[in-house]
This record gives C-alpha cells, sequence and structure tokens, in this order.
C-alpha cells in the first residue's frame, strides 16, 4: 500500500503516530507524580487506527469514543493544552476538569465525546448520523469502539437502525483481543465479527490495525462511499494494547498474555514499521524523525506546563452544566 | 491500610471471646461465596473479569482453580443479557451469583432486574422464586467520575420484590452474603469499594447474619446518626470526635435497606429525640430522606429538632480533585451538623488535615482504578 502514496502523505501519517505515542508516553512519565487523579487507559501500540481512519476525515466530520479515547481525540486534532489541562483536572481542561481522562471533547474539532460505559457512544453516533443525514450534510459520523462492544446488545440494535435509515456512520472496532484481562475466546463464539456486521447488511472491511496505510486505504473507501450516501459501513482493525488495560505500566506479569504473543505483537509496532519502510525507501532520514520527535516533544512540554500551571476550578463550578 | 475507628469499634462490639481471627472485608466476601459454593452445588457465580487476575478487588480469587469453569465464569459485555440468563437459571434450580465492577455498568441490566428478577414470583402468583444475588460494587475517589462512581441504592431499594442489602464490616458481609445467597429471592447486594480493605473479626465458621436487621454500633444519648455502607466510617470517626466534646452519639448500621429495619432506628430516636442520617446516594429521592420520613411517620412526638440527613449533593461526580473535594462529605460536616442539630454551634472545633487524601481509600492506592 505504501508505494501509491506520496511522500508527503506518509509524513504526515508518521508525524501523528509519533505525536499520540509520545503524549502517551509522557502521560505514563508523569503518573507517578500522582497529580493526573484519574483513570486512564493508553493508546500506546494502538495509533494506526485512530491516524489512519482520521486523516481521511474534514473538520467538519464528527467523531465519539469510548474509554481509551485519547489518540481519537488527539488524531481528530483535539486541543493539547486543554486535553492535558483535563488529565490534571483543571479548569482550563477541555470538559473543564469534569471529566479526566474518560470523558474528553474537543467542539471545535468536532470530537464530539468520549465516554467509558462500553457501547455508550455507538447509538449516540448514530443519532449524529441521523442528524447529518436529515441536514442533507456531505458530512459522516464515525465511532470507535473495542472489540467488547460487539458483544452489547446496543451495538446490534444501533447498527441495524443505522442500515434501516441508511445513515452516514462509520463504525470502527478496534479489536486488540482482549477486554481488560479476558481474551475474547472466552467472551465470543469462533467466528468473524465481521461476519456478523455483514448480515446486518452493512458494507465490512477487514484491515491490520497495525498497518497504517492500509488502514488508511480501507478507511477512504468506505468513507467516500459513506459520503456517496451508501449506507453505514463496519471496519474492524485488529491491533494490540502494549500496556495494561487501565493505568500506565506493563502487566506481563499477570501472566494473562503470553510471552509470544506479546513479542509478536510487538515487532509489528506500527511506528517502527513505518519508519522502516520509509527509510529503507529513503523518503526519510533518521535525522528528520528525530525533528519531528523533538518539535512534538517542544509542544507536550509547552501543553504540560499550561495544564499545571493551570488553576483548579472553583468551588462555585461544581454546581454549574446541570441544566442549561 | 492503616486500622480506622470503623475497625476497632466493630471489633469491639463484634469479637467473639476465645479465638480471634482478623480477615479484610473482601477476604470475607470470598470466604462466604467460596463456602456456599461448597455447600450447595446449584451455586455459581459469573460476572465481567470474575477469574481473572485481579479477581473483582480480590473477592473471587482462587474460586476457579477450586470449583471449575462451570461454576466460577467470565461473561461477555452482555450485561442485560446475562442478567436474564441468571433469571432463567435461578427459576430453574440454581443459585447465581452475578457480579458487577462497578454499579455503573448494572445500569445496563436495569431492564432484566426490574421489570423481571424483581417481579416473577409476584405476577405468577408465586409459583416461581428467583434466588439470585447481584453483587454491586459501589466508590468513590480517584477521579472516577460521573460514569464509575454513582451510588444509586436508592434505585433499587425503590422497587418491590428486591432485597437491597449494604454491609459495612468484614463480619456483617460474610454472614449477610451467606444469606442473600440462601435467600430464595433477588437481592442487590452492594459492596463500597472503599471498605473493602478494612480488617474486622470473622470466624471461620459458615455462619448467617439475617437480612432485614439494623445494628446499634456505638452507644450514646444525645443523637441517633443511621448510616448507610461507607458513611458508618466517617460517623464513627465523628462519634469519637464528639465524645472528646462530651457528646454521645447513637450509631447505627442500616445494613439492608429492603426491607427495613425501621425499628431499630425508631426506638433509639425515642431515646435520643434527635436523627441525623446519612448515606452515601444522592439528596433528592435518595435513602436518608425515606428514613427521615419513616421516622417522622412514626416517631414524630419524640423528635426534640428537626431530622437531618447528609448526603452527596444533587450533582454528578466531577473528576477533578479540586471540585471532588467540595462534592464529598466526611466526618468533620458530620460533626458541624451534629453540633448545630444540638444548638451547640459554639463548640469550639479544629480539623486536622486528613492523612488521606480525599479521593483515596489509604495511602497505598496510587490509581489508576
Ligand atoms: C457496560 C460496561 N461494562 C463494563 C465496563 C468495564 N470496562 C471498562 S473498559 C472494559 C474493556 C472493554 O474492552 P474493549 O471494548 O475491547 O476495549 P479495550 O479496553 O480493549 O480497548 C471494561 C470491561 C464498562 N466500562 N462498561
Ligand atoms: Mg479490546
Amino acid at each position: 500500500m505504501i508505494e501509491k502514496m506520496d511522500g508527503k502523505k506518509l509524513i504526515s501519517l508518521l508525524n501523528d503516530l509519533l505525536y499520540i505515542r509520545l503524549v502517551e508516553e509522557r502521560i505514563a512519565e508523569l503518573y507517578p507524580e500522582q497529580e493526573i487523579r484519574c483513570p486512564v487507559h493508553l493508546s500506546i501500540g494502538q495509533e494506526a487506527i485512530a491516524v489512519g481512519v482520521c486523516k481521511n476525515l474534514k473538520k467538519d466530520d464528527l467523531v465519539f469514543s469510548n474509554h481509551r479515547c485519547h489518540a481519537h481525540y488527539l488524531a481528530k486534532e483535539g486541543s493539547l493544552k486543554k486535553f492535558f489541562a483535563e488529565m490534571y483536572g483543571k479548569s482550563t481542561g477541555c470538559s473543564k476538569g469534569k471529566g479526566g481522562s474518560m470523558h474528553i471533547i474537543d467542539l471545535t474539532v468536532n470530537f464530539m465525546g468520549s465516554v467509558p460505559v462500553v457501547a455508550a457512544t455507538i447509538p449516540i453516533a448514530v443519532g449524529a448520523a441521523f442528524t447529518l443525514s436529515k441536514k442533507e450534510s456531505k458530512n459522516i459520523s464515525v465511532v470507535f469502539m473495542g472489540d467488547a462492544a460487539i458483544e452489547e446488545g446496543v451495538f446490534h440494535e444501533s447498527i441495524n437502525f443505522a442500515k434501516l435509515k441508511n445513515l452516514p456512520v462509520l463504525f470502527v472496532c478496534e479489536n486488540n483481543l482482549y477486554s481488560v484481562y479476558t481474551p475474547i475466546h472466552l467472551r465470543q463464539p469462533k467466528r468473524k465479527i465481521v461476519d456478523v456486521v455483514k448480515a446486518q447488511g452493512l458494507e465490512c472491511y477487514s484491515v491490520d490495525g497495525n498497518d497504517v496505510s492500509a488502514v488508511h486505504d480501507v478507511s477512504k473507501k468506505a468513507i467516500d462511499r459513506i459520503r456517496k450516501g451508501k449506507g453505514p459501513a463496519f471496519i474492524e482493525a485488529c491491533t494490540y494494547r502494549w500496556r495494561e488495560h487501565c493505568g500506565v505500566n506493563y502487566d506481563d506479569h499477570l501472566g494473562y498474555r503470553c510471552k509470544d504473543e506479546i513479542l509478536k505483537w510487538k515487532s509489528k509496532d506500527p511506528i517502527k514499521r513505518l519508519k522502516e519502510n520509509m527509510m529503507s525507501k529513503h523518503m526519510i532520514t533518521q535525522r528528520e524523525i528525530k525533528e519531528i520527535e523533538e518539535k512534538i516533544k517542544k509542544d507536550i512540554d509547552e501543553a504540560v506546563k499550561f495544564a499545571k500551571s493551570s488553576p483548579f476550578p472553583d468551588k462555585s463550578d461544581l454546581h454549574k452544566h446541570i441544566y442549561d | 491500610m492503616n486500622e480506622t475507628s470503623v475497625t476497632r469499634v466493630y471489633v469491639r462490639m463484634s469479637a467473639k471471646k476465645g479465638k480471634k481471627r482478623k480477615l479484610k472485608f473482601f477476604e470475607a466476601i470470598r470466604e462466604a461465596i467460596d463456602q456456599s459454593m461448597e455447600k450447595d452445588d446449584s451455586v455459581f457465580i459469573i460476572g465481567e473479569g470474575v477469574p481473572d487476575p485481579k479477581g473483582i478487588f480480590g473477592t473471587t480469587l482462587g474460586l476457579q482453580k477450586k470449583y471449575g469453569d462451570k461454576r466460577v465464569m467470565d461473561m461477555p459485555l452482555s450485561e442485560n443479557a446475562l442478567t436474564g440468563v441468571c433469571i432463567g437459571a435461578a427459576i430453574t434450580g440454581l443459585r447465581p451469583i452475578l457480579t458487577h465492577q462497578r454499579i455503573d455498568f448494572s445500569l445496563l441490566s436495569i431492564d432484566q432486574i426490574i421489570n423481571n428478577a424483581a417481579k416473577w414470583h409476584y405476577i405468577f402468583g408465586g409459583q416461581l422464586k428467583v434466588p439470585m444475588v447481584i453483587r454491586i460494587v459501589i466508590g468513590r475517589g480517584w477521579g472516577q467520575g460521573a460514569q464509575h462512581s454513582q451510588n444509586l441504592q436508592a434505585l433499587f431499594a425503590h422497587v418491590p420484590g428486591l432485597k437491597v442489602v449494604m454491609p459495612t464490616t468484614a463480619y456483617d458481609a460474610k454472614g449477610l452474603l451467606i444469606s442473600s445467597i440462601k435467600d430464595n429471592n433477588p437481592v442487590i447486594f452492594i459492596e463500597h469499594r472503599w471498605l473493602h480493605n478494612i480488617s474486622d473479626y470473622v470466624p471461620e465458621d459458615y455462619y448467617s447474619v439475617p437480612i432485614g436487621k439494623g445494628k446499634i454500633i456505638s452507644k450514646g444519648k444525645d443523637i441517633t446518626i443511621a448510616a448507610t455502607s461507607y458513611m458508618n466510617v466517617e460517623a464513627i470517626k465523628a462519634a469519637d470526635y464528639l465524645k472528646k466534646k462530651k457528646i454521645s452519639v447513637e450509631v447505627i448500621d442500616i445494613r439492608t435497606l429492603k426491607p427495613l429495619d425501621d425499628e431499630v432506628i425508631i426506638k433509639s430516636v425515642k431515646k435520643t429525640g434527635r436523627l441525623l442520617v446519612l448515606d452515601s446516594g444522592y439528596y433528592t429521592g435518595g435513602f436518608a430522606g425515606e428514613i427521615i420520613a419513616r421516622v417522622s411517620e412514626k416517631a414524630y412526638k419524640h423528635l426534640k429538632s428537626a431530622p437531618q440527613r447528609i448526603t452527596l449533593p444533587d450533582l454528578p461526580t466531577p473528576t477533578s480533585p479540586g471540585l471532588t473535594k467540595y462534592y464529598y462529605p466526611g466526618y468533620s460536616d458530620i460533626v458541624k451538623k451534629v453540633l448545630s442539630m444540638l444548638g451547640k454551634q459554639d463548640v469550639k472545633v479544629s480539623f486536622k488535615e486528613e492523612s488521606v487524601p480525599l479521593d483515596k481509600p489509604d495511602n497505598s492506592f496510587t490509581g489508576p482504578f
């Protein structure tokens, strides 16, 4: 796939992958300070899906997400400063300190919100697509979910309605093979997720979720089709979470995932793959990559500084925003 | 965790003479499940993460190894369907224990709980029984926020046909869980996460604590405090503090919300003439209001002052520690409320900085979950 893509696009994909990775790694570094006082679900290892999909989105397209939401927010170009401020529970945060890591939003880029109750945003994204369709908009609604969301009744009810009304919505399932510590084979029978969704009449795609250009191309196909009014689509992207389900540490010692499996997936690191591929084709040099990283790190430094120096919400803010 | 005063009080109240064994609340829960499964083949436990390495805050660790994967099961993220499945198993002779790590997740199954579990005995004229336990963990703190730390006990207590149990001590946790498993009705068994690591003396034998009985956990004569679950910890702290101010507080652990033992509270109020209710749920329509209503109905003439309550404000939980410190009431709020109810606002009080931050159950907790 990479052959067909121009160098500029690839550099921009690499940039976004590195951006998310470095933000997540910074959270991991800062978390032991105990100033980020909320549960965090990192996307390290899974960045290619958010990046590949969002590269095809326009600013006016809507994105919804779940507990593992940082990558989606960042790929949709949500504000980095407000993101870090929210991690720190500050009044300048993207949810004004009411949401923390699991409830983030940036309406300036139409990142419409993430919530941690599994599958909760799926019907909400369908509802947003309903509005788009009613307004005859060319924009689409996208919802990211994990593999466990497929097990919730509301997922099936939502795809049924989306198909029934031919709504412009893209469902993206990041299948990382686990729900917390429980492997997928203890939760779902042996069959393909896409086969279940196909049976509901949706256009379905399977893709290697650790290959950013593949994700990019597949989601381009799906999104173009949705924009043409051809109805909802579903992408299953296989991937793997590197660190613990919730929190910033590695939890390999717990033994719920075997060493070989972890090593196999780490060797498929989406960033390493893209870097090596591009370097072998002389599309980028080690030095240029370093430069990209340095620039990102500077932005992160600034955002963290902004977050740390921002004030906590005021006592009176507690009572704000219950009703309009 | 450091021993809190609630541990001391319970140890004082519930210790039997002779051999004493200390157990944490989570271990007492595990022992209740273990002994119930050993006694009765028809008992099984299912829930997201039940056999995983963390075992629902430790409460199910080792059970799958002992009883196998047909009786100790993980499950798909299908809370509503699995609640129905457990009801189906229950009416046909099994005794399911369904477990939710957060009350917020049980909301996906509210249809099966309220429309079916609570009703199938009644609507078929008593021909079917629904002997199941739904264990639900509630909590607070560490930026869990609006969808991961609600305290919705009042919602369940509102529904006819459900029993609602909320133990505070390890001793009661074991005895009440055994009773709940033996009960032929659906029991909502609510555990506050901040109690899981508190120790108490817990006998080794298979014993039960009856559902539907409150308990005086600290005797007093000036005012009655009735509290649910974790709020008993704050109540005991407040009672200890007030004792130094020569104010004697009677604390009653409500223990069962439904069926409610209002007798024990009313008897106490007849003695003290004053009632303060503490609940970890919201203010409007919360369980504290129910207790106040009962006492007002049944013991009005014994009241020397208007009954009061301390609850969460009518607000979703914010995540910022800058806001939660104004959100969760603690023992100092109780102390001040008691003084004002007794007309002793002038008594000087000062509270030292808590050694544990407000958003953590104890200092060993470092996040994230
Ligand atoms: C309805 C509901 N049940 C349980 C949970 C607890 N929980 C939070 S994240 C999670 C894992 C979900 O797995 P998946 O959807 O595959 O996403 P991943 O974490 O793997 O990205 C679970 C079980 C929840 N948040 N909501
Ligand atoms: Mg998963």
